[in-house]
């Protein structure tokens, strides 16, 4: 297995006037070749923050970052982290590759679609013009755009919201990166448009032994696509775990909730089991678990360490943890019965 | 009176767009003749694509805009012509709850403020006091009355969604168009909302139109769905029927492409993956609207526009309707 990424307690924060915000606080996570790993979590759990450190896309002096980030750049690692920025565009696009959620404003709405993905190629093989526009008709043929080569004629306004974020996932695969970051790649796009985005995504796994870095919000594309999945909240990873044991045996109190609260098209009519609250301030975190005020399930743990003591990402499985007070094997026991009646 | 509270008759709306390529006129079918009725206290979901015409069908029903032909009869009087001031009236009656929680408030007026609002345009006094309403209207949404004087800003998405309920519910309307509420709020706020308005519903007994392009939602709150595509409806089936049977191919095709928080299954399910984007609604396919993109089309769907017909307990507009 070839590892492709790996950060290390990644720490991002951002000076605002109302203090500091942790926007993400130690989050460590491993990609290899082959597999998509998700980051699932709601606004502001920091999912979007570790996929742009990644990419070193952060404002020098506004975000302070501290922890690894290594990035395989064709057998040997480098620290996005400690890299100056020279170093960061050498890397970025070639070695590691982003596509966003909105696929229009990542376009330009006055140059043609074809000229942008040969700038993407040219960017790491300067001069090569001819190369780059060969490639970047391949690349929308790849994607499964009709008449490559009329369409690289036109602007970004002439494409749908589905036609746009396959240019997107063309230009992404201009210097064929082993390594993609797709950051809620369907969130934009209706449903019937989306199934043929993340088809497409497997293929690309699948033929070019590609890794992805899902980052999204929706549970039901975690569980069409991902391999392993990782669930943030306030900042932090609260379960990593394989796909199936985070639906059908999940550790964590948070993500049970998670599941119960998805209205299901195959479930009967009843009542949503909604997550009291809110998401707490990432500026005033609360000193326990960050997401004790909303568990259901604090009193099950026997010391009561929740408000006071952050639990660390402990599990007696080696491939899945989470963060909880509450003895394992009781919390096996408990969420055992709520997935069965989830999944009746 | 029958127990339809909203018929709706072959309405249409087509917006027109200036000039075409050879300088005739051209108009955006949003809506291409509809129609359905809404029994007191029922919930209809539509649900399509975006661009289907299902906001612009919501808002030419609560006369927002102005309907192009067809008609709208609300508690059996024909408002179609009602002019504005007319209509004024019968708003108190029929309200709409919006999709972004954010731009639908004025950032610069209170919440008491906000709420109020649809006392005063309509001159009513609530006989325990414009503020107590208000207050009671707060509790009620699950906020805190306490928060009368905040501006919308220092409120969560969610909160702000329970402003627009409550002031939605203010005048205790009969009848509620709820477009997409729910689809910019995360998973665990989104359920708190969608029970909130499970409740009010019934405790009310507001009829909906419940407005939404994720089927997972609409499943949960409608008694009845409504599909559309280019602006013509090609289903509309109680809702258990319409998930369990589906009659119409773009049903199927729909309910197939929603991934479900199930990794197994979503391993072994048949996917059906339509290939192609939304047709221009300038340009509508000719026949059927869904011809271009449907596994299922012959020579006669690509000429004969399919009538909305009764198959089962359901209506359905397709030549070669599936599950019978």
């Amino acid at each position: 297995m070839t590892e492709l990424l790996r950060i290390n307690d990644l720490k991002v924060s951002f000076k605002t006037d109302d203090g500091l915000v942790h926007a993400v606080d130690g989050v460590s996570l491993t990609v290899n070749a082959g597999e998509t790993v998700a980051v699932v979590g709601e606004s502001g759990s920091g999912k979007t923050v570790t996929s742009l450190s990644v990419m070193g896309l952060h404002k020098k002096g506004q975000a302070q970052l501290s922890g690894s980030i290594s990035v395989n750049d064709h057998g040997t690692f480098k620290d996005v982290i400690s890299l100056n920025d020279e170093e960061i565009r050498d890397i970025r696009g070639r070695a590691v590759a982003m596509i966003f959620q909105d696929p229009m404003s990542s376009l330009h709405p006055f140059y043609k679609i074809g000229n942008q993905l040969a700038e993407a190629y040219l960017v790491h093989n300067r001069g090569k013009k001819k190369e780059a526009m060969v490639r970047a008709l391949e690349m929308l043929e790849l994607v499964g755009i009709p008449e490559p080569k009329k369409r690289a004629e036109e602007f970004p306004h002439q494409f749908s919201g589905g036609m746009r974020q396959r240019v997107m996932i063309a230009m992404a695969l201009m210097n064929s990166p082993q390594m993609l970051i797709a950051d809620e790649p369907t969130t934009a796009l209706d449903v019937t448009v989306q199934a043929q985005i993340l088809t497409l995504l497997e293929k690309l796994k699948k033929e070019f032994n590609m890794g992805i870095l899902l980052i999204t919000h929706d549970l039901g594309v975690v569980a069409q696509v991902a391999d392993r999945v990782n669930v943030m909240y306030a900042g932090r990873i609260i379960e990593e775990a394989p796909v199936d044991d985070i639906f059908y045996a999940p550790l964590a109190p948070y993500t049970l909730g998670l599941l119960k609260s998805v209205p299901r098209v195959t479930a009967n009519n009843d009542r949503l089991k909604a997550i009291p609250g809110q998401p707490p301030s990432l500026i005033n975190l609360p000193v326990g678990c960050p997401f004790a005020p909303r568990c259901e399930y604090k009193e099950h743990s026997a010391e009561s360490g929740c408000n006071t003591t952050r639990p660390e990402l402990l599990g007696t499985s080696a491939t899945h943890r989470a963060r909880c007070h509450i003895p394992e094997s009781l919390r096996q026991e408990l969420f055992a019965k709520e997935v069965k009646e989830l999944l009746a | 009176m029958s127990d339809a509270i909203l018929k709706i008759e072959n309405l249409v709306k087509h917006f027109p767009t200036g000039k075409g390529k050879r300088g005739e006129k051209e108009v955006v079918k949003a809506v291409d003749g509809i129609s359905f009725e809404l029994k007191a206290g029922e919930t209809i979901g539509l649900v399509g694509e975006s661009g289907c015409g299902k906001t612009t069908a919501g808002r030419t029903i609560l006369k927002l805009i102005e309907p192009t032909s067809g008609k709208i009869i609300f508690e059996d009087k024909d408002i179609t012509d009602y002019s504005s001031s007319k209509m004024r009236a019968i708003r108190a009656q029929m309200q709409i709850i919006f999709q972004d929680p954010y731009s639908a408030l004025n950032p610069r007026q209170t919440i008491g403020k906000i709420i109020s609002a649809p006392f005063e345009i309509q001159g009513i006094t609530p006989t325990e006091g414009t503020k107590t309403a208000v207050q009671n209207l707060m509790a009620r949404v699950g906020l805190n009355p306490e928060h009368y004087n905040r501006y919308p800003h220092e409120f969560s998405g969610g909160q702000r969604q329970r402003i627009g309920i409550a002031r939605a519910i203010a005048l205790k309307p009969r009848f509620i168009v709820a477009d997409e509420p729910v689809s910019a709020l995360d998973v665990s706020i989104q359920a708190q909302v969608i029970n909130l308005l499970e409740d009010l519903q019934q405790e009310e007994k507001i009829s909906m139109i419940f407005i939404a392009h994720d089927l997972s939602v609409v499943q949960h709150i409608s008694n009845r769905v409504a599909v559309m595509y280019l602006g013509k409806m090609m289903e509309i089936a109680a809702t258990a029927d319409l998930y369990a049977k589906p009659h119409h191919p773009y049903t199927t095709a729909l309910l197939s492409a929603v991934p479900q928080p199930d990794p197994r299954s979503e391993r072994t399910r048949e996917r059906i993956i339509l290939t192609g984007d939304l047709p221009s609604p300038i340009n509508p396919p000719s026949g059927c609207v869904f011809n271009t993109r449907c596994w299922k089309a012959q020579d006669k769907c690509r000429t004969d526009v399919p009538q909305l017909l009764q198959v089962g307990g359901s209506q359905v507009a397709c030549h070669f309707p599936e599950n019978i």
